[in-house]
């Protein structure tokens, strides 16, 4: 498949700040691609930089195979949902959703019909006529999304879109944006610092640190093969074991509690142990590390054999499990 | 029980739901009582001697009229008022173009130089109100400093007339007035989250689409606040007109001024001062409400 966007050795700088750093990336059509990184790693630079607000110092931005990094952003087929919605407070959600195809100067019946329909899939159309401080979080949330979605761009931004609401509508919404996506059958990139979150929504992740990209995969790839050991940390939660100079990756799900068959075996004591509904979490002090590694034992696995703070325990793992990092 | 409980806890409840108010109360004593004695009580003193009559040789006979009031819309008084409605107006208009320009200069440029823009912006301000209006005269005078650089490059005709004219006039105005536009225009500006011009550009707007649709509606109020302001002070005012004016120039104010200390007509100095009180109240009352109005909008569109 041919790339829809591919972004080629682009650099940003601000003074003395590289914020983007001959970054390069190819995203292919209907994508749901997620850009991951912590505080300050160039996520939202690279994203004004596809919108148009900012203009690469070095590299080029192709769409289409089009070179649009000099394009301003109003004439680009790219649309961008801001990290604050940045609705237009004097006007209602329908002129909000409408505003953007009233640019384009389409027929009236045509601006009404594009806006019925999107406020239907975003079941925004009983509040049409409220101004954006009658709303909620997640229904503003909502219209900044429609408001984009509406205009069936090329390829949709979005700068952590579910930055500002909480835990369980989160979950309900990242589960909603993929549904819309498929429905709409729109590109899109998401900006996200929550790990989880990208591995829930994208079909391929890339992380970001310092402005240069880390690794690029699908989220089983980037959890189970991490490129080194910064990604291993920043996806999921990974125990480290130096030895010989080098440095033993192994995810808590990995490990088991007195196995029948492991390649390689440890006795521990339990320092700590916390309870989580689906799982058991246990942190066990060996010679191995001076941290106590974490275990992660199913509910099931738990009530099989129970243990409690201060027990010896041996732990186990099979080597195929485990990453190597020479660094 | 509760008919035991109930006495204790309800005065209780009524103490603190009032005490900020009292605090609040005490707190606005003194400028409550400053603006009912020199306010208030003068603005009835004066109210009430519109209703009065003049007296044959200057002084107030105590009998009622409405003549006062009646006098205002002969076609020689409205004529004067119809003036200082344009003259103040056309300054208003100018000064809020020039205003706003400056303002959205002013807020586009980098934040740490601001402050230091506005501070010139409203230097001329910090001095005295004669001076700078007497600053015009040496300008626009005959021989002024305009005509001698016109000399200076080449010009040999006829000095032109510029002072006492009805172009001094406004020109005064606005220069007067600049400083209280550029800022209440600046404010709005300054709290504009640059995100939402943004979000316009991204979805199709061209730069000057995206001014008269998003920017300019969402800083109307602080227009609207700087242009009353101007408006207010213009039409009433009777310094500028008096200076740079030359007296060929009638305005409300000197109107007025001419009632009180040479006419002596006081009860129908009075009836006009109270109308032009009115328009200023009216136009003042009719911001207010609509910046009340934009108020829950701004809250919204504005950055933390
Ligand atoms: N306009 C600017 N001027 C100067 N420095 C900037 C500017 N924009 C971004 N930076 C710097 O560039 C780097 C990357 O910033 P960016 O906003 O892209 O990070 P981010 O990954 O989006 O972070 P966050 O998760 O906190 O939103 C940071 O060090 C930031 O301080
Ligand atoms: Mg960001």
């Amino acid at each position: 498949m041919t790339a829809l966007l591919s972004i080629d050795g682009v650099t940003r700088r601000f003074g003395a700040v590289t914020a983007v750093d001959r970054l390069s990336l190819e995203i292919v059509e209907n994508e749901f691609f997620a850009l991951l990184g912590a505080s300050g790693s160039g996520k939202t630079t690279l994203l004004r930089m596809l919108a148009g607000f900012e203009t690469p110092d070095a590299g080029a931005i192709r769409l289409d195979g089009a070179d649009i990094s000099r394009m301003p952003p109003n004439r680009r087929p790219v649309n961008l949902m801001f990290q604050s919605y940045a609705l237009f407070p004097h006007m209602t959600v329908e002129g909000n959703i409408a505003y953007g195809l009233e640019m384009e100067h389409l027929p009236r019946s045509e601006i009404g019909a594009r806006v019925g329909e999107i406020m239907e899939i975003t079941e925004l159309s009983p509040m049409a006529k409220r101004k954006p401080d009658q709303l909620s979080g997640g229904q503003r949330q909502r219209v900044a999304l429609a408001r984009a979605l509406v205009k069936r761009p090329r390829l949709l931004l979005l700068d952590e879109p579910l930055g500002a609401l909480d835990k369980k509508l989160r979950a309900a919404m990242q589960l909603e944006l993929k549904r819309l996506q498929h429905e709409v059958g729109i590109t899109f990139i998401v900006v996200t610092h929550d790990q989880e979150e990208a591995l829930v929504m994208a079909d391929r992740v890339a992380i970001l640190k310092d402005g240069r990209l880390l690794q690029c995969g699908t989220p089983h790839e980037v959890y189970e093969h991490p490129a080194n050991r910064f990604a291993a940390d920043f996806i999921g939660v990974m125990n480290f074991i130096e030895e010989g100079g080098r440095t033993l990756a192994i995810r808590p799900e990995r490990i088991h509690l007195f196995p029948d068959r492991a390649d390689r075996t440890v006795e521990g004591r339990v320092t700590a142990r916390a309870y989580h509904g689906l799982d058991l979490q246990l942190h066990v002090a060996t010679p191995l590390s001076p941290k106590p590694l974490l275990v992660r034992l199913t509910a099931n696995a738990a009530d099989r054999r129970p243990v409690a703070e201060g027990d010896t325990v041996t732990l186990g793992w099979n080597e195929a499990d485990t990453r190597q990092f020479n660094d | 029980m509760r008919g035991h409980l109930a006495p204790h806890r309800f005065p209780e409840k009524t103490r603190r739901v009032q005490s900020p108010n009292t605090r609040s109360t005490l707190l606005m004593a003194p400028a409550l009582m400053w603006l009912t004695a020199l306010m208030v009580v003068p603005c009835g003193l004066i109210l009430a001697l519109g209703f009065f009559r003049r007296g044959l040789y200057g002084g107030i006979e105590y009998t009622f009229t409405l003549e006062n009031f009646a006098l205002i819309v002969d076609p020689l008084y409205a004529g004067i008022f119809l003036t200082s409605a344009r003259i103040a107006g056309l300054a208003t208009l100018i000064a809020v173009v020039i205003g706003y320009a400056a303002a959205y200069a002013i807020a586009a440029a980098p934040r740490h130089r601001q402050p230091l823009l506005l501070f010139l912006a409203v230097l001329p301000f910090w001095s005295n109100y004669l001076i700078r209006t007497y600053a015009w005269i040496v300008l626009l005078n005959r021989e002024g400093l305009i005509t001698q650089g016109l000399r200076m490059l080449g010009y040999e005709g006829e000095p032109p007339s510029m002072l006492y004219t009805e172009g001094a006039v406004i020109t005064g105005l606005v220069y007067n007035y600049l400083p209280f536009v550029i800022l209440a225009c600046y404010a709005p500006l300054a709290r504009l989250n640059p995100e939402l011009a943004e979000a316009s550009r991204d979805l199709g707007a061209s730069a000057f689409t995206t001014f008269r649709r998003v920017i300019l509606p969402m800083t109307v109020p602080g227009i609207a606040a700087g242009a009353v302001f101007v408006f207010v002070l213009s039409i009433g005012n009777f310094i500028t007109p008096a200076l740079l004016g030359g007296g060929r120039f009638q305005m409300m104010g000197n109107l007025i001024y001419a009632q009180f200390l040479t006419a002596n007509d006081w009860p129908f100095g009075a009836a006009i001062s109270m109308v032009l009180i009115a328009i200023m109240m009216g136009l003042l009352t009719i911001q207010a409400i609509a910046a009340e109005k934009g108020a829950g909008e701004r809250r919204e569109g504005t950055d933390g």
